[in-house]
């Protein structure tokens, strides 16, 4: 009886916050609730989204433009400097520029997602939020950022005469694969951050030999021609970088060896740092 | 299933849901262990050392050991104790914010919590921006929020600074905004702790007459101050914490003068000269 009005009460709960009946005998696993509380706060990841990004020009004069200006600013750089090096037989800009997104893309959101975990933790000591709502909007902010900066990579492409064909579009599904695979990894690093702040320190130096392990800057061939092709395999981030790659650089969409690793890596990966931070996620509030 | 008002003849079926409605909050045998930051293992280097010769040790605390009370629907529940006495521990298991590592917490109804109010204000962003930041923080919506807004501004009385970045508020400001936006809408529950100390006096008795009406209206108020003579004044009944348990629990006067009693005796212990 009793469990039967309970379970229509929490039902009803869903629709307004917080209110009817909350009982912590009759909470669902939390890596199941997550979802479902992350859900019912989308607003306030919405709204977190819009204050990072707000945040972040209120003060300067192009405001969001740096948006696009800064990929380009970067790329510019590189292009003049790496471009006799590396530039043969290539489209090397949108080669280049292409990597750089993605890349930038999984360092920036991953960084951000161990920074708003110190940050909300503080928070979290104080009102009750889905504690997946900072890296959730993380990741987003990421989002955002990125596909602004698609504008000046299209018009890179026009001016380099790169065709752009209907395989761009797809590029979307690569995006959200290498959302997963940065949730998934920030996820895991907040809980090992929270335990140890060396974490966050450690991941900076990793994240830079990381990116020099990966073909962004250099073509693929540079690895394999010195006998070193097998790191590939075991890099995870060249394979969404590829996906993501090909469609602006070839106008095709990618093959299946390289589209099915990548998307067992992302699902893997999220699904992995999903269940380790839940687990862990109490901890958040529980530490002095 | 059972419970002690089902052998009660005149009881209707199912009638420990009727003895569940009129409780807000139902605490049974709650515990709640803080982790301790164990300054010894702060490294990853010295972590990695310790975890494979064996030697890694988590310090812990019993915030909250057995507690359990029941908090009537509509009534004023006074917590009193000393500073880590883990009152606020208590005020944030029924805010949602902590869950128990032992034992179970009920809580029926709507909860607006004053713990965090204006928690997560930004300074560069306008009182505009952080009213609707601070609503979706506390779970509204953006159709809820839209609704709320004007008699939110309205009741902060900020109406002429409402598009101006936070960072040239007053500190009162900021406080009324907080306490604006965290009790717009009548609570169930309101938890309130010593956070109105904040604001000038024209706004401290503006926030006091809304809990007021928040009362009359039926809410239950679970409040925290240190002064003796509030919780005298508006608390039906009031429960004394004592390191994580509950000493003493009843009525107000009762509850306090054993309180203030066992004050005096533990100073005059540590000052002998008070005693002559």
């Amino acid at each position: 009886m009793t469990m039967i009005d309970g379970a229509v009460e929490y039902d009803a709960m869903d629709s307004s916050p917080a209110s009817s009946v909350y009982d912590t005998d009759l909470l669902k696993p939390n890596f199941l609730r997550e979802i479902g509380e992350a859900y019912r706060y989308r607003y306030l990841i919405w709204q977190l989204i819009s204050r990072n990004i707000k945040i972040r020009y209120k003060r300067s004069f192009l405001g969001i433009a740096w948006s696009m200006l800064n990929p380009l600013g970067t790329m510019i750089v590189m292009v003049i400097v790496f471009s006799t090096l590396f530039g043969r037989g290539v489209n090397y800009p949108v080669y280049l520029l292409t990597g750089l997104l993605a890349w930038s893309f999984f360092s920036e959101a991953s960084t951000m997602i161990i920074n708003s975990m110190i940050w909300g933790s503080s928070l979290l000591q104080r009102i009750y939020l889905p504690r997946t709502a900072f890296a959730l909007s993380a990741v987003g902010t990421g989002l955002v950022n990125l596909l602004l900066a698609i504008i000046p990579l299209l018009i890179i492409m026009l001016f380099t005469g790169a065709p752009i064909r209907p395989a761009v579009l797809f590029t979307l599904i690569p995006m959200l694969l290498l959302l997963m695979f940065t949730l998934g990894v920030g996820l895991a690093l907040s809980i090992g951050a929270m335990y140890f702040a060396d974490i966050s320190e450690m991941f900076k130096v990793v994240l830079r030999a990381w990116m020099y392990l990966t073909p962004i800057i250099y073509p693929e061939s540079l690895l394999a021609s010195n006998g070193y092709g097998w790191v590939l395999r075991f890099n995870p981030m060249y394979y969404l970088i590829r996906v993501f790659r090909e469609p602006f650089e070839t106008g095709t969409l990618p093959s299946w060896d390289v589209f099915l690793p990548a998307l067992l890596i992302a699902v893997f990966t999220l699904v992995l740092g999903w269940l380790v931070f839940t687990w862990y996620s109490d901890e958040f509030t529980h530490l002095v | 299933m059972n419970s002690p008002t089902s052998s009660d003849p005149g009881a209707p079926p199912g009638s420990i849901a009727t003895n569940d409605h009129e409780a807000a909050v139902i605490i049974d045998n709650l515990s709640v262990r803080y982790r301790l930051p164990n300054i010894n293992t702060n490294s990853l280097k010295e972590f990695a050392i310790k975890a494979v010769t064996g030697q890694i040790k988590y310090d812990y605390l019993w915030a909250l050991k057995d507690v359990s009370l029941t908090i009537r629907k509509g009534e004023i529940l006074g917590l009193i104790g000393h500073n880590g006495a883990g009152k606020s521990t208590l005020l944030k298991v029924v805010a949602r914010v902590l869950k128990p590592t032992e034992g179970r917490a009920r809580v029926h109804g709507h909860v607006a919590p004053l713990l965090g109010i204006g928690a997560a204000f930004h300074i560069e962003l306008t009182g505009r921006e952080n009213v609707f930041l601070n609503g979706s923080l506390l779970g509204f919506s953006r159709k809820d929020m839209e609704e709320k807004f004007e008699r939110i501004v309205d009741f902060a009385e900020l109406w002429d600074y409402i598009d101006q970045p936070l960072r040239i508020y007053s500190s009162g400001m900021r406080a009324r905004l907080g306490f604006a936006v965290a009790t717009d809408a009548q609570p169930d529950i309101l938890i309130v702790d010593e956070v109105l100390a904040v604001g000038d006096e024209a706004f401290r008795s503006k926030c006091e007459d809304r809990m007021r009406a928040f009362r009359d209206a039926g809410a239950t108020i679970i409040l925290v101050t240190h002064s003796m003579e509030t919780i005298l004044g508006i608390c039906h009944r009031a429960a004394w914490i004592h390191q994580g348990r509950v000493r003493m629990m009843g009525e107000t006067k009762e509850v306090v003068n054993s309180y203030i009693e066992e004050r005096r005796e533990h100073r005059s212990k540590q000052n002998p000269r008070l005693r002559a």
